[in-house]
């Protein structure tokens, strides 16, 4: 059986390294753990590789207290005990009370599914390690009832990473990576020109001209990202607003309108009203 | 296959391993890398390396290992049989190889040769003194011996030329002196945990319910208990500016990992030496200190010290009253250092510089001895010892 490709879809721009990336991922069935700034679309890909690949999508969402045994299965011992409490005939099997988890789900599915595991980093630091064994052979053994959960079709797994914890050698070692960089201008255009294909070219030149100026300014804390980007556009859209008023440095509306989309808090917020104030003294 | 490239990228400072080779390898014998050398490039990026601040070095190490590799591989392919140039990659040169081709005529000359050659020739070959193949002695072909050879095809380096067991320090990296990351950090911090159960009972305790579930004739008696944690409670105080520039990163590091592993955590900044007081905040150092003394009152005895400095001045700075470089301290900083210490008698000094050169600095061996020796260095195995003296 031949994989098809993944060349991006219509909604989503995918570099040449990411293509190659995700396709050497799918073609040996093997996790690829993909890392970039905040809103440069690490989740979208899961989503948009299942839809281009015409495969169903697991999203296993991590958070602080996620454990890796919670993606394989929960055994729920006390709906066990209330049943035995209310003589239910359902109590003598242990198999009722197995409930199964993501990982589960993604290895009993008949079709070969895409299984996104969301932040892995934000997890316990032990999390990736306990997940080797299972990522590596697509398989585990439930205790409760000794039967082993093995993959019948490997799902493609896509995990993404915000880099707030380093993860395990060994667990990096079983993974394809890819670090989304920062997309440049011409590839910046595309990526808008997806998402609002009417846009006038007057106000995207000058949108991610103001764009990219915010994202130089040095120091803050959280740079402008894609996504923001976009719903900044969107904002300029709605409110309609001329493509002229984004040009900076000639009037005193330096700080793009709207910025609360780009800018989310309010150091950077001030810092980049500062930074105008002594640009415009510095050209008077 | 890709075995030199392999120890290149060793030799560059990244840690590609065996596995990650091999898939490599996998994924170019399933063709997921077309045709040209810029998918190899990423396919090789993608599976060999996995940081990316690691890109950087890759990139150095690809660009002068695979130098001309591309118009010769486009040349080849256009009239060789596919069989022997299946993976583009299995062609490779070192350096000294170079050297070699040039006795030969130069690159492109070995690579006509090359072609000719695999024209001329029209089935797999072993041994023998001319034709590409294998065990032989001509310069093409694997598992032969002609130091101006290519290599096609081959699984290993046959001639690993006599270098002692020893000499080749194949467990440098498992030496316990390297350098901390944050992960190695908040492993070895992990030594310091106190489990205990505070606050609100969330979790059921299947036990404790069993137990009272059957004395109570079986009658469910569901029993909660509160969610287990680390309570040990950490006092950090951390040396800032001057000498300790030099190793903010690993301070950083230190922090981050302390900052994230234990729940009761506080911090506190000094510059070179503790006085009278401490602040929390380093721009507004001057304006926001805290005594010390109300650190003492307002942490009990519970809390464990940690120092993290380098601990390198001028001993007056420790010994005398006024000896502080940044204010005028009534009290010598040794004073202080000693309420300190009686106030938490669990305490470690962890210190960055290397420990060969601290009995060179008097100021450090003045503050080891003030702490009683207990000064660690600021390494793993340091960090290691340490703890084991906070428990």
């Amino acid at each position: 059986m031949t994989q098809k490709k993944f060349t991006g879809t219509r909604a989503y721009i995918a570099t040449d390294d990411l293509k190659m990336a995700v396709n050497a991922s799918v073609t040996l069935e093997r996790p690829i753990l993909i890392k970039g700034e905040p809103g440069t679309g690490k989740t979208q890909l899961a989503i948009e590789v299942a839809s281009a690949l015409g495969k169903p999508l697991l999203e296993w969402h991590i958070k602080s207290t996620t454990k890796a045994q919670q993606g394989l299965y929960d055994y729920d011992a006390v709906a066990r005990l209330r049943d035995s409490q209310l003589g239910d005939d359902r109590v003598h099997d242990i198999a009722n009370y197995i409930v199964p988890g993501k990982l589960w789900e993604a290895f009993e599915s008949d079709v070969q599914p895409v299984l996104l595991i969301d932040e892995i980093d934000k997890a316990d630091i032990e999390f990736p390690n306990d997940l080797l064994q299972e990522l590596d052979r697509m398989e585990f053994f439930v205790y409760e009832t000794k039967q082993v959960v093995k993959a019948k079709n490997r799902p493609i797994i896509i995990i993404t990473s915000n880099n707030e914890k380093e993860l395990p050698d060994a667990f990096l070692r079983r993974c394809f990576f890819h670090y989304i960089k920062f997309p440049d201008k011409e590839t910046m255009e595309q990526i808008v020109n997806v998402h609002f294909p009417d846009l006038k070219k007057a106000l995207l030149k000058e949108a991610l001209e103001a764009f990219y100026k915010v994202r130089d300014v040095r120091g803050l804390k959280k740079k402008p990202s894609t996504s923001e980007l976009l719903d900044w556009i969107k904002l300029l859209l709605a409110e309609d607003i001329p493509p002229e008023v984004l040009r900076a440095g000639d009037s005193r509306k330096a700080i793009p309108p709207l910025y609360g989309a780009l800018l989310k808090n309010e150091q950077d917020v001030h810092l980049f009203e500062q930074l105008v104030f002594l640009d415009r003294r510095g050209n008077a | 296959m890709l075995i030199e490239f392999f120890f290149m990228l060793k030799k560059g400072g990244l840690k590609p391993s065996i596995t990650e080779l091999l898939t490599l390898l996998e994924a170019m014998e399933k063709g997921v890398a077309g045709q040209s050398v810029d998918d190899f490039y990423y396919l090789s990026r993608s599976c060999l390396v996995k940081d990316e601040a690691q890109y950087d070095r890759f990139d150095k190490v690809f660009a002068a290992h695979f130098q001309g590799i591309e118009d010769a591989y486009k040349a080849l392919l256009a009239d060789v049989p596919e069989e022997w140039l299946r993976k583009q990659a299995e062609l490779f040169l070192s350096a000294e190889e170079l050297a070699a081709v040039e006795a030969m005529g130069g690159f492109d000359e070995l690579m006509n040769a090359l072609r000719e050659r695999l024209e001329e020739q029209d089935e797999r070959h072993e041994g023998g003194s001319k034709w590409i193949g294998t065990a032989g002695t001509s310069p093409f072909g694997a598992y032969g011996y002609n130091p101006e050879g290519m290599r096609i095809g081959q699984q290993g380096s046959r001639h690993r030329r006599g270098v002692k067991v020893w000499d080749r320090r194949e467990y440098r990296n498992l030496d316990d002196k390297v350098e901390l990351g944050t992960r190695n950090i908040k492993i070895a911090l992990r030594r310091l945990r106190k489990f205990a159960r505070e606050g609100a009972a969330d979790q059921l305790d299947l036990e404790d319910t069993i137990d009272k579930t059957a004395r109570n004739a079986g009658l469910l008696d569901i029993r909660m208990v509160p969610e287990r944690h680390n309570a040990i409670k950490v006092l950090l105080c951390l040396d800032i500016g001057g000498s300790m520039d030099d190793h903010v990163r690993i301070c950083e590091e230190m922090f981050s990992a302390a900052r994230t592993e234990f729940k009761h955590l506080e911090y506190f900044y000094f510059h070179n030496f503790v006085y009278e007081s401490l602040w929390k905040d380093n721009r507004r150092r001057h304006a926001e200190k805290v005594p010390t003394s109300e650190i003492t009152h307002k942490y009990g005895p519970d809390y464990k010290l940690v120092f993290v400095g380098d601990a390198t001045m001028s001993p007056y700075e420790i010994v005398y009253p006024g000896g502080s470089v940044e204010h005028w301290n009534e009290e010598p900083g040794a004073v202080w250092i000693k309420r300190l210490l009686n106030a938490y008698p669990k305490a470690i000094w962890l210190n960055p510089e290397p420990k060969e050169r601290w009995d060179y600095t008097p100021s450090i061996k003045l503050a080891r001895e003030l702490m009683d020796d207990r000064m660690f260095p600021l390494t793993i195995r340091g960090l290691d010892d340490g703890i084991k003296r906070l428990n």
